[in-house]
This record gives C-alpha cells, structure tokens and sequence, in this order.
C-alpha cells in the first residue's frame, strides 16, 4: 500500500492519456495526488521530471519520474503486483497482441483522431472522419477475437488494452456531436459500441471520464485559441 | 513440442536487425526469410495486415508484429537465457522509455539525412546529434544502456550504427567526431556475435541508400 504522498501524478483532466495512468491506479486501489496542470503553460516540476519530451502525463512514484502513458500503465502494473486484477495479459502472446493494438492507437488512429479538427473542408473532412471510422472497424475486428465473448478486452475485467482506448471515448463523443456523425456506431462496431458503455460505467474509470459536455465547452475553448482567422 | 520460429525481414531494416539480435541472444534457431518490399509476399501480408510491414516474427504459426514487441516477446518466453528487460519495475520502465524515444526520432532524422539536402538537410543533422548527444547522457561511463548487461535499449539502438556511414557520407559529417560515446558503445556491442551477425557491413547499406536515393529522385 503506497504511503500518502509517495505517488503523484501530473496531468489535467481533459487529456485521455492522463486517463491511462488514472483508470490503471484506480484498478490498484493506489491512493495518489493529482497535480493538475494549468491549460497553457508548463509547471517546474513536469519541466524537470519529464525534461526529454516535457508532457503529461508524468507518474512520481517515491519521487521518480515515469513519462509516457502506456509505459506508466505497465510500471503501475508490475508494481503493485499483488492489488486488484492484473493489468497486462499473463500469457506472452496476449501480451504481445494487447501492446500491438495499443501501438496501433497510438500511432495511426489517435492521429487520425486530431485529423479531422486539422481538416479544412468537408472533403477533407470526410475523409478524415472515413480514416477513424475504419480505424474503429479493424479495432471492432480486433475486439472479437481478443475478447472472445467477455464484456472487456482484458476479458472480465477492465486491461491494458480496454485502458488505452476507452481513454479516447469522451473525446470521441465529442466529435460525433461536434462533427454529427455517428462514429461509436452501433450498427458499423456493434462490440466496441456496447463494450463504450461498459469501460465507461466502469467503477475504475467513472470518476475520471470527463462528461461529454465538459469536454465539448474546452474543446471549443482550445479551438478558439489555436484557431486563426484567415488571411485578408 | 518443437518450436518453429520464422522471421520475415529485409536485410538493411534496422527494425529487422533488433529482432535477429534478440533472437540470437537467445540461441533460437529460426528459418530468415528476406522480404522483397516491393513485392510482397503472402505470407506477409496474411501475418500483417494492419501494417503489412517487416519485420514479423512467426512463432509455431503465430504472428508478432512491430520489432520491439517482438523483442519483449522473445524476451518474455525465452526467459532462462540472456534477460534483456531489466526486472526492476522502475529499471523497465527506463528502458522502455528510452526505445521509444529510439523508436520516436533516430529513424526519421536518419531518414531526412539522407533523403534531403540544404537547410532541411542541416536541420535534420542537428536534431540528429542533439539526440544522440541525450542518449550518450543517458549511457554515462555505463558499458551497456542496460548497466553492466547488454539488454532492450541496446537491442532497440544498436542496428542504427550499421546506417552511421550512410548517414555520414550523404551529410558531410562526423558521428564519432559528435558522440563518440556511442560510437564506442556500439563497437563495444559489435564484439558480442549477436550483433556483427545481425548487422550487414555498413558500405552495403550505403549502397543500398544510394539505390533509393536514384530511385526516389534525390541527389
């Protein structure tokens, strides 16, 4: 059992990889601080422990830094070995499979994600919103096979890959209603459209899922401010 | 039970020689196959159809995609020989953090390198040897990246060395004038025969840099 004060994590609420490490804690019962970062600049403390990449999320656990989410999610799992249910997989080739699908996310879908705020004109739009939405296809494709019938990814209980996507649902939310389209939709991923509810009912991950609403009004105050008027 | 293990692959990919390392650490006979990427086999594209990439590691008919998910693979089931991964909870972290920044710029940068010129050129050069620079702050007087053991971070880098001379020759620069700590970290781990068998000579890959360079245009 960590002693008040020994873990801390930096990040702010809306980010989903700020999440990772959250839902990952509250799976362990680990009690922890949150150290919310200000919207628009950087504290000391995440410039100092995260100097190579300067981000959130930031895990200090006794003081030491552990930097990116899904790295943080498996310290947090083999460190408290012993609370709650194991987050990785305990067989090797799951485990390989599980890292292999949330590298997927991280690398081509979470992209393709912030691809369609970045599109400029209902083309571009689209074809963005066709990216995430095949995206969400081969995941769908994915959650079949992995879960073999059970409510999670990780089987009866929430893991490591149920983590490193059901971070992206508030966001996802927001861009059905922002963009009015259906992308958790349930009759293109039937699966992962129940398996939504699900992760997000969740008693690991209810208190750090943002409502969509809240979501939706800073995502309307980033996009102002990123959002430059055009050219005269 | 007898173990099959296959590895779809194309010779210069560093990507490929972090697995070849991984499993020669090991002593894992294993079947090569060389990929020609620009006709894919079917066998590749059956084992990776999300990426249809190489390097795919094929164990006893299961594919594992992605070079440093192989390597833990391999690591994790070949578990009484050679450990890669510290067992250190906090120690593995590091390590995976430092493949991932491996992972997140030394491709690329190498990549623009040799495929730019002018400013472009010059900026992927500085951003090069900055991050070279943060991985030699990161080794220290260490033998390995690892510590005293030869282990992931080592695995995930290493390969790069074998691109050094390409990278040099169409830059205009020095490596080891730069970092000289890596440069002597790598031929420290060209000593072990994991590596010198998994990493071609670096005048072959520099000819085959020059092939691309003909091919995709670039002078």
């Amino acid at each position: 059992m960590a002693k008040v004060g020994e873990v801390k994590l930096i990040g702010a609420w809306p980010s989903p990889f700020v999440m990772r490490p959250r839902i990952a804690l509250n799976l362990k019962g680990v009690e922890y601080e949150f150290l919310e970062e200000k919207f628009g600049g950087k504290s000391d403390l995440l410039l100092r422990s995260n100097p190579v990449h300067k981000k959130i999320p930031v895990l200090l656990h006794a003081d030491r830094p552990i930097c990116e989410s899904l790295v943080i999610v498996q310290y947090i799992d083999k460190s408290w070995p012993s609370s709650g249910p194991s987050i990785l997989p305990s067989d090797p080739y799951d485990r390989a499979i599980a890292r292999f699908w949330a590298a997927y996310i991280d690398e081509k879908w979470f992209p393709s994600m912030s691809g369609i705020a970045r599109a400029q004109g209902e083309e571009a739009k689209k074809a963005a919103i066709d990216q995430v939405a095949e995206g969400l296809s081969l995941l769908e494709d994915a959650f079949g096979k992995i879960s073999k019938g059970k409510p999670f990814f990780g089987g009866d209980a929430i893991g490591f890959l149920d983590i490193a996507l059901g971070c992206f649902i508030g966001w996802l939310r927001v861009t059905e209603r922002t963009q009015g389209v259906k992308l958790l939709d349930e009759a293109k991923v039937p699966g992962l459209a129940k398996w939504a509810g699900r992760f997000c009912a969740d008693g690991a991950v209810k208190g750090v899922m943002p409502e969509t609403e809240k979501l939706a009004e800073f995502a309307k105050l980033i996009m102002g401010k990123f959002k430059a008027p055009p050219p005269q | 039970m007898a173990e099959e293990v296959i590895l779809l692959d194309f010779w210069p990919s560093p990507f490929g020689m972090r697995v070849r390392i991984a499993l020669a650490e090991k002593g894992i006979a294993y079947d090569y196959k060389e990929e020609d990427l620009k006709n894919k086999s079917p066998l590749l594209l059956e084992m990776n159809p999300v990426h249809k990439k190489i390097p795919v590691l094929i164990h006893n008919g299961k594919p594992v995609c992605e070079s440093l998910i192989a390597v833990q693979y391999i690591d994790e089931v070949w578990h009484d020989k050679s450990p890669l991964m510290p067992s250190d909870p906090y120690e593995r972290a590091q390590a995976r953090f430092w493949a991932d920044y491996v992972d997140k710029k030394i491709y690329d940068l190498g990549r623009k390198i040799w495929s730019t010129k002018g400013e472009e050129q010059e900026a992927a050069k500085k951003e090069f040897v900055e991050s070279l620079k943060l991985l030699e702050g990161e080794l220290g007087d260490k033998p390995f990246f690892g510590g005293q053991a030869f282990g992931f971070v080592d695995v995930a880098l290493v390969p790069f060395y074998s691109w050094f001379y390409a990278y040099e020759t169409c830059g205009g620069f020095s490596i080891e004038a730069e970092c000289p700590k890596i440069v002597a970290w790598a031929k420290r781990c060209l000593l072990r025969q994991s590596v010198s068998r998994s990493l071609p000579d670096p005048k072959k890959i520099h000819g085959f840099v020059l092939e691309l360079k003909k091919r995709f245009g670039v002078e």
